[in-house]
């Protein structure tokens, strides 16, 4: 068949076919990867992060460092109890606070604070930070993540909403450090 | 008996498939393969059903929502006639599918059977390979206890290494912010429909390979592969001393097959069924996360890399395995078959073994995690008190206390992360050991700051009365000769 010929009927109609196919895959396929997609464009707008109250400043001790826990600001009913989040408060004057990740900066397992040797250990590969949340020996590259916080009134607050990564958002994030070892 | 013989005609009358299934059921091999060497792949797909069947059984009763998995697994395990042993059923099949599915390519890459013209079997069988090992992982995600959940964290840490879209591939991977419901859901997707839909397509096409181009003939030193030769030999082979796989050849799979299921649901009943461990609460830290059997290698490779080359390796080594498999049978598609006459294969796969066997054991002992507990729960030997002066036995309890013991051993009790303490005044100096322990260095915190001059002093002083009874302590020569 040349290019010169005159379109055939069914030709003319595989074409419109192939039109009316084309826009179902954009119309269905477009919704679809947003679907997929949806955990990151969420992020965009309005974000994950929120300001998240700790209790009162009371409980955090000056000089020690003290666990703590809150509800993640993004929760769903399915969640149960994954949606809390455990951290580590240290009060270092009083008016100063430094908030580590529980999740160590080598690959996110659960640090442990020593008060006697003012040490944070990590269980899996046994990366060690000093108290000021630096890094000590171990495999971790990095200190421990930390968290933007806030005082109002008497109440401790922290910025979170997301499991700190070593790509993520609180890794790139620099907070004030003390001059500790 | 002669109605289902005619419920049977009036059947194929319709789907005519009969004579396909007589034809590729009976299809000649040659007679050499009907061998306890080529038992492999249909172990692999038997137990493949049997982990259908069980996963469908255990989808009866599983709730996949981070709120309830935990506790519909106990409901398994514990109200449920027999909801242990399918558990336990699943969780053995599993095991014993990634070694068999291990033990056939090692068997199939010593036969030489990737080479002509079975490239495509080679890498739809890699594909299975990985397509396995990530239900092994999403199984295991499944189990939503602690190690699952702190597993899952140590999934994220790791994407998100990868470079410019490491972030965006962590929230795509746990489904939002967090590990918490959404990330449950999604894996059960990925264990449930997405990898078990991806594995039974390729199986099939695995399988529809083996019968179209004939499974590899026995290897015999000196028989070439050659592309312009080979299938007409093969062809002539077969019509020489060729057998039907059914009902010649086939003994040696069922056997097997019904040995393979025996011997998984013997372990699944003296065993019993994998945990669930602890609950998935991230608020309690008190646990030492640790990957499945199969993932110990990686737990040991990445506790002994230097912390520089673990995101290089991470990203790239896998990609550079993966492509090495796939690759293989294009730049080493020709020529000879046998093991006999391919040292470097041999010793390829003995290198591999040997490798994984040594990661695997060190994963079993995971000497390089501190002994959390080791401080307060593992007294210093006796003798190691006996007949030393206040100070010493101070330096000891400085030693209990500031929790070197989960690091370092004494009377082979506590931690592996550093060396052993028996001997240490045999191997450093007074000197040697004040600066060791104020500054650290070789990957040993420096405790400058959190011990008092007093407590060095003391610390020091027990560490000096550890050596051999028949050893003298290290001395530093220029300080006797100056300081008599």
């Amino acid at each position: 068949m040349s290019s010169t010929e005159r379109p055939t009927r069914r030709g003319v109609f595989i074409t419109i076919g192939a039109i009316l196919n084309a826009a179902a895959t954009l119309a269905i396929g477009i919704p679809v990867l947003r679907y997929l997609f949806s955990p990151k464009i969420r992020e965009r707008r309005p974000g994950y992060d929120s300001w998240v109250p700790l209790g009162p400043v009371s409980s955090f001790p000056i000089g020690e460092t003290r666990f703590a826990t809150f509800r993640n600001p993004v929760v769903a009913p399915s969640d149960g109890e994954t949606a809390k989040v455990a951290c580590w408060v240290r009060n270092i004057d009083g008016r100063q606070f430094q908030i580590f990740a529980i999740n160590c900066a080598h690959l996110g397992c659960p640090v442990r604070w020593f008060p006697q040797s003012n040490l944070f250990m990590c269980p899996c590969h046994g990366g060690a930070y000093y108290a000021d949340g630096s890094r000590a020996s171990g495999p971790p590259e990095r200190g421990l993540f930390e968290y933007r916080y806030k005082v109002e009134g008497d109440a401790l607050f922290l910025e979170a909403g997301e499991m700190p990564t070593p790509g993520g958002a609180l890794a790139t994030l620099s907070v004030r450090r003390s001059s500790c070892a | 008996m002669r109605l289902i013989e005619r419920v049977g005609r009036w059947f194929d009358a319709r789907v005519q498939l009969a004579n396909t299934a007589k034809g590729v059921l009976s299809h000649p091999v040659p007679r050499q393969t009907a061998s306890w060497f080529y038992v492999f792949g249909s172990a692999a797909l038997i137990v493949f059903a049997l982990q259908v069947v069980t996963g469908i059984l255990l989808a009866l009763i599983y709730v996949p929502s981070a709120g309830e998995a935990w506790s519909s697994l106990q409901t398994l395990n514990q109200n449920v006639s027999a909801g242990w042993f399918i558990r336990a059923l699943h969780g053995w099949g599993s095991n014993f599918m990634v070694a068999i599915v291990l033990i056939h390519m090692v068997q199939v890459f010593l036969f030489g059977a990737y080479k002509y013209p079975r490239e495509l079997t080679w890498i739809a069988g890699v594909l299975l390979l990985l397509l396995t090992l990530g239900m092994a992982f999403t199984g295991q995600v499944l189990r939503f206890d602690q190690d699952a959940y702190w597993g899952l964290g140590i999934g994220a840490s790791i994407s998100s290494r990868v470079p410019f879209i490491g972030h965006a591939v962590v929230d795509l991977l746990l489904g939002g912010p967090i590990i918490a419901g959404a990330t449950l859901s999604r894996f059960f997707a990925f264990h449930v429909f997405v990898v078990p839909g991806l594995l039974i397509a390729f199986v099939a096409l695995h399988l529809l390979l083996v019968i179209k181009v004939g499974i590899n003939e026995w290897p015999m030193p000196g028989r070439i592969v050659r592309r312009e030769t080979y299938v007409a030999k093969y062809h002539e082979l077969l019509k020489r001393d060729g057998i039907p796989y059914f009902p010649a050849a086939i003994w040696e799979d069922v056997i097997f097959a019904g040995v393979v299921l025996l011997s998984i649901a013997a372990c699944a009943v003296v065993l019993g069924p994998f945990g669930p461990g602890g609950q998935p609460d991230p608020t309690i830290i008190q646990t030492a996360p640790k990957p499945d059997f199969f993932f110990w290698w990686l737990y040991t490779v990445l506790s002994y890399l230097p912390p520089a080359a673990e995101t290089p390796f991470l990203l790239i080594a896998p990609a550079v395995g993966i492509a090495f498999l796939i690759a293989l049978p294009f730049f080493a598609g020709e020529g000879e078959k046998s093991w006999k006459r391919r040292p470097i294969a041999v010793l390829v796969v003995l290198l591999v073994a040997v490798g994984w066997g040594a990661l695997t054991s060190l994963g079993a002992h995971t000497p390089w995690s501190p002994v959390m507990d080791a401080w307060s729960g593992e007294p210093v030997p006796a003798k190691y008190l006996e007949g030393r002066t206040a100070l010493e036995r101070h330096g000891a309890l400085v030693l209990q206390l500031k929790q070197c013991r989960n690091c370092h051993a004494l009377g082979e009790t506590g931690g592996k992360r550093g060396p052993p303490l028996d001997e240490v005044a045999v191997r450093l100096t007074q000197d040697q050991l004040i600066r060791q322990v104020v500054q650290g260095g070789g990957n040993m915190p420096a405790y400058g700051k959190n011990l008092s001059p007093a407590e060095t002093t003391a610390l020091v002083a027990f560490l000096e009365t550890l050596h051999p009874a028949g050893q003298a302590p290290a001395w530093n020569a220029s300080q006797r000769a100056t300081l008599p």
